[in-house]
């Protein structure tokens, strides 16, 4: 390694040490990020205020509504008659109705269809189709049980026995989390390297140092090294975080881990030097790499939202999302293990991204002013 | 021109585009650069010094044209020409979060200096610069003219072979000024280094063994100091009068007949004529006035050539301002804290209508915070002040009414025009109707702007933002003018101009508080109090604050020589 490269990694080293506002954005921030949205944000319903009305008290019918009682996704509450469970619909103080009529017990026992009626507050349209889905989970549940109990056979023409793979309690965090890593060590990523070179320019040292030999492909070095090391700590963080306080099991190796981190940091730290060389002014360079690269990642990663239900359109627009290759990555590795069908491909996205990128910043980094 | 040349420049063309317009930077300029010898690049703000530098340095590419350094092509062959110069951009370029040490040892790396050469060439530097007690301080710690000399020990770990400095002694003390200056010699004498150095200071001029003189992109002139001042030999004179303030001597010789240029020069006034032309010195007011021809100046050459540029400034005419007795602004024990840091240390002084006051200090003396508490922008940490008989804690509203003030970098909406900006400002201050037309009027007409009334003002030439600064603060005719550094960037003919219409208002009774950098300019203050480090150092008229640093013969010295003193002593203290 040139003196050259070494007396400007020594530089951006000591200026992490002294101003630790990098520091926070390699640290702080993932942390903060991934305890606010790993906790914040869940596709679980619990607790849901559902209203239970039972026309016609019946052994059958507290049977069937005690099963709410007992569940975690539900926090019921009795209703006298419909009336007064729609108004507290409309209220807002619960998410759905479970009406029993009063011939309950009789449609259970005939083949009548449709015992129960459920109504459910759609506004929400994920929360309530999870109502839906709980409530008819716990209704087949209980008939199964109740019909076992009186040996008497199900009458229905198939019998689904579902079995759920890699994730098989349904916790939402044991893919959110992963996705999440993905999200925050983009902003993080490219955070660290937009707010470096603009404050070179801002302050005026890159035109004193453009006056001495060195090159820049020896800048660029001295700026991506030093980020790349801190970066590597925050994904490191973050993943210990995911493993240890969410408690998302991890079936993939690590070695491969690393290196796909690694790869998808230098696609991050890219994508900030760009923003950087090209706005020279550290506000909006901080602006731009929220926008430009955060929220499209939140977006388009398939991280909250499954890319194969988006339009067409958009779905060619998540390819040029970095962290999309990234969550798909990560969610194999924390969930399913080293699959190489999907890390490989992957993999290879990323190694063009952060090529591009790299490279993009390399040819408009030149030592000249304009 | 026989000695060899490090820098030859030919036809060289420089514009930048910006949203709306074009700016000639440099046109077709041609010039030598002399080996071996310091060479001044001079010239006013937006002359095109910087653009220049930076494309000898290799960091800009020209439209047209071409620029050799020491035998390269400086956009060609820039890595060359960077290997063999020293270039310390105008903010020195260093690093505020590393210490003096750190910084020296990222460039000697940046530069490739073995490591065996450094700790005698680093001794060296840290005793040139006299940073040697310093080394493991942060350089964002250091005042402005350590700062200056960090910066230009970082340029030269590896003794360089051409050595640019652009606008190196811009705000900082005359202290420093002179060190560095002496360090420059002392690298030409001992190093054989040439050395190019921008300066928008024109006494700096007669320091250097050539200067280039360069107005509005283009060169006006090439030459040694005496071959520009010769010309005007027998046109300079010495003018006093006693019993009359300097500042109005000068604004009477200033409107004579044949007279080119008239300066306040300590207790009298200096006078440049037309060619052929002799100073009148009869007529009524003019009792014992006295007239000694003296030396022509650099200075003097450049007004010659330069005052055919602009059309003939007029006299200000403010209304009279009903002048009431006492002082309008007292201070007295005055600090502001900034944490631990003193800004401004219990300073004291007093202000009479119709007087002019300056603030004189380097970049950091605590001026402007100063000016801030005193218009009510900042409170006092400990302290009275009293503005127009109103204390500012109490009733700085009212107070406000009554202050004009004009800031640094001129407070003007730059997407506005001329005529938005004067009605923005005259509405700001509640005039209505015929009173606000009124002096709408007056302030087109009265400072000339009438011609860019429709022009938006961040296009105008600083000169002409100087002044609408100005109209703007006098909308409402206010009492008292405050002036943060209003001539700080502007061309001297600008200068000029804006002191006689400072002359004009205090004439017409307007209390004028001004800062400045410009040691010059503190002859044409009444009475002013040098600041260094928050404190007073000396207060008086222009005479007694130099006989205060100087002594009994000091009176006749400049006011840069008595500010010198005056840091010394306390240095000492």
């Amino acid at each position: 390694m040139s003196r050259r490269v070494r007396g400007l990694l020594r530089k951006e080293f000591l200026q992490v040490l002294r101003d630790p506002s990098s520091i926070a954005i390699a640290f702080l921030m993932p942390a903060f990020l991934l305890l606010l949205f790993g906790y914040g944000v869940s596709m679980d319903a619990s607790n849901v205020p559902l209203a239970v009305v039972v026309e016609q008290p019946g052994a059958e019918a507290e049977s069937f509504a005690s099963v709410f009682q007992h569940s975690r996704y539900f926090a019921p509450q009795r209703y006298i008659d419909r009336a007064s469970a729609r108004r507290a619909l409309d209220a807002g103080l619960v998410d759905g109705i479970v009406l029993l009529p009063a011939d309950f017990a009789a449609r259970v026992k005939g083949d009548a269809s449709a015992p129960i009626q459920l109504i459910v507050n759609g506004v929400n349209a994920n929360s309530a189709r999870l109502l839906e889905g709980y409530v008819e989970g716990a209704w087949r549940n209980w008939l199964e049980r109740e019909l076992g109990a009186r040996a008497m056979p199900l009458n229905q023409p198939v019998m689904l026995q579902p079995r759920i793979w890699f994730n098989p309690g349904l916790r939402s965090r044991n893919y959110l989390v992963p996705g999440l890593v993905a999200i925050n060590m983009t902003l993080v990523g490219a955070l660290l390297t937009a707010l470096v070179m603009a404050r070179e320019w801002e302050r005026g040292t890159l035109e004193a140092m453009m006056v001495t030999p060195v090159s820049m492909r020896e800048v660029l070095i001295g700026k991506v090294l030093p980020y790349f090391v801190l970066g590597m700590g925050g994904m490191a963080l973050s993943v210990a975080m995911a493993l240890w306080l969410f408690q998302v099991p991890f079936r993939g190796s690590f070695w491969v881990l690393t290196l796909c981190a690694a790869l998808f940091l230098l696609v991050a730290l890219g994508m900030g030097l760009l923003i950087s060389v090209t706005t020279r002014n550290q506000f909006v360079a901080g602006m731009v790499a929220i926008i430009a690269t955060f929220l499209p990642a939140f977006l388009l990663s398939g991280m909250l939202f499954d890319i194969g239900s988006m339009p067409v359109v958009v779905q060619w627009v998540t390819h040029l999302v970095a962290a999309r290759y990234f969550v798909a990555i990560l969610q194999t590795l924390f969930l399913a293990g080293d699959v190489w069908g999907v890390i490989v491909p992957n993999a290879l996205a990323l190694i063009l991204m952060a090529l591009f990128f790299i490279g993009l910043a390399r040819r408009r980094m030149h030592k000249h002013l304009e | 021109m026989t000695q060899q040349a490090v820098i030859e420049i030919s036809g060289l063309t420089k514009s930048f585009r910006l949203p709306g317009r074009e700016i000639d930077a440099l046109l077709d300029v041609n010039l030598r650069v002399a080996a071996g010898a310091v060479s001044g690049l001079i010239g006013p703000d937006g002359a095109g010094k910087t653009t220049l530098m930076r494309l000898v340095a290799g960091l800009l590419l020209p439209d047209a044209g071409a620029v050799r350094v020491l035998g390269y092509d400086a956009s060609r062959d820039a890595l060359d020409v960077q290997s063999l110069i020293g270039y310390m951009p105008q903010r020195f370029g260093l690093y505020e979060d590393l210490s003096v040490q750190e910084n020296l040892d990222l460039y000697a790396d940046l530069q490739d200096v073995p490591a065996s050469d450094r700790p005698a060439r680093y001794d060296e530097l840290l005793q040139m610069t006299g940073l040697g007690p310093f080394t493991r301080r942060l350089a964002g710690r250091l005042s402005g003219g350590m700062k200056q000399k960090l910066g230009l020990a970082c340029t030269l770990v590896r003794s360089p072979r051409l050595l640019l400095l652009d606008e190196p002694t811009v705000g900082v003390d005359p202290v420093s000024r002179r060190d560095l200056w002496s360090i420059v010699y002392r690298l030409v004498e001992e190093e054989g280094m040439s050395v190019l150095l921008s300066t928008a200071y024109l006494d700096e001029a007669e320091r250097c063994f050539e200067v280039i003189l360069l107005h509005e992109g283009r060169v006006v002139g090439q030459g040694t100091p005496s071959e520009f001042s010769e010309p005007l030999s027998g046109r300079s004179f010495r003018v006093s009068q006693p019993g009359i303030l300097p500042r109005r001597l000068q604004a009477r010789l200033a409107t004579r007949a044949g007279v080119l240029d008239a300066v306040v020069q300590g207790q009298s006034v200096r006078v440049v004529m037309q060619p052929g032309r002799m100073l009148e010195t009869g007529g009524g007011d003019s009792d014992n006035i006295t007239c000694e021809p003296v030396e022509p100046r650099f200075e003097d050459a450049f007004i010659d050539r330069l005052h055919g540029s602009r059309d003939g400034a007029r006299t200000l005419r403010p209304a009279d301002h009903a002048v009431t007795p006492g002082k309008v602004i007292r201070v007295s024990g005055l600090s502001r804290r900034f944490g631990d840091f003193v800004a401004v240390d219990r300073v004291s002084f007093e202000v009479s209508p119709g007087e002019v006051f300056g603030l004189l200090g380097a970049n950091g003396a605590g001026k402007t915070t100063t000016f801030r508490m005193l218009c009510g922008l900042l409170p006092a940490s400990a302290g009275e002040l009293s503005v127009a008989g109103l204390d500012l804690r109490r009733a700085p509203a009212r107070a406000r009414g009554r202050i004009g003030y004009m800031s640094q970098k001129f407070s003007l909406y730059g997407n506005l025009t001329v005529s938005q900006n004067l009605e923005f400002f005259a509405r700001t201050y509640g005039l209505r109707g015929a009173r606000r037309r009124q002096r709408l009027e007056w302030a087109l007409s009265e400072l000339e702007l009438a011609r860019y009334s429709g022009a938006a003002s961040g296009n105008l030439p600083l000169g002409y933002q100087q002044r609408l600064a100005l109209a703007c603060a006098l909308m409402h005719e206010p009492d008292i003018l405050f002036l943060d550094e209003p001539t700080s960037g502007v061309d001297p003919l600008a200068r000029r101009e804006f002191w006689s219409h400072i002359n004009a208002l205090a004439d017409a009774g307007v209390a004028i508080l001004v800062t400045t950098h410009f040691m010059e300019e503190a002859e044409y203050c009444d009475r002013l109090a040098i600041m260094s480090a928050g404190e007073i150092l000396a207060l008086g008229t222009p005479p007694e604050v130099k006989r205060r640093a100087l002594g009994v013969e000091g009176e006749r010295a400049g006011m840069e020589e008595a500010f010198i003193a005056l840091i010394e002593d306390r240095e000492v203290a």
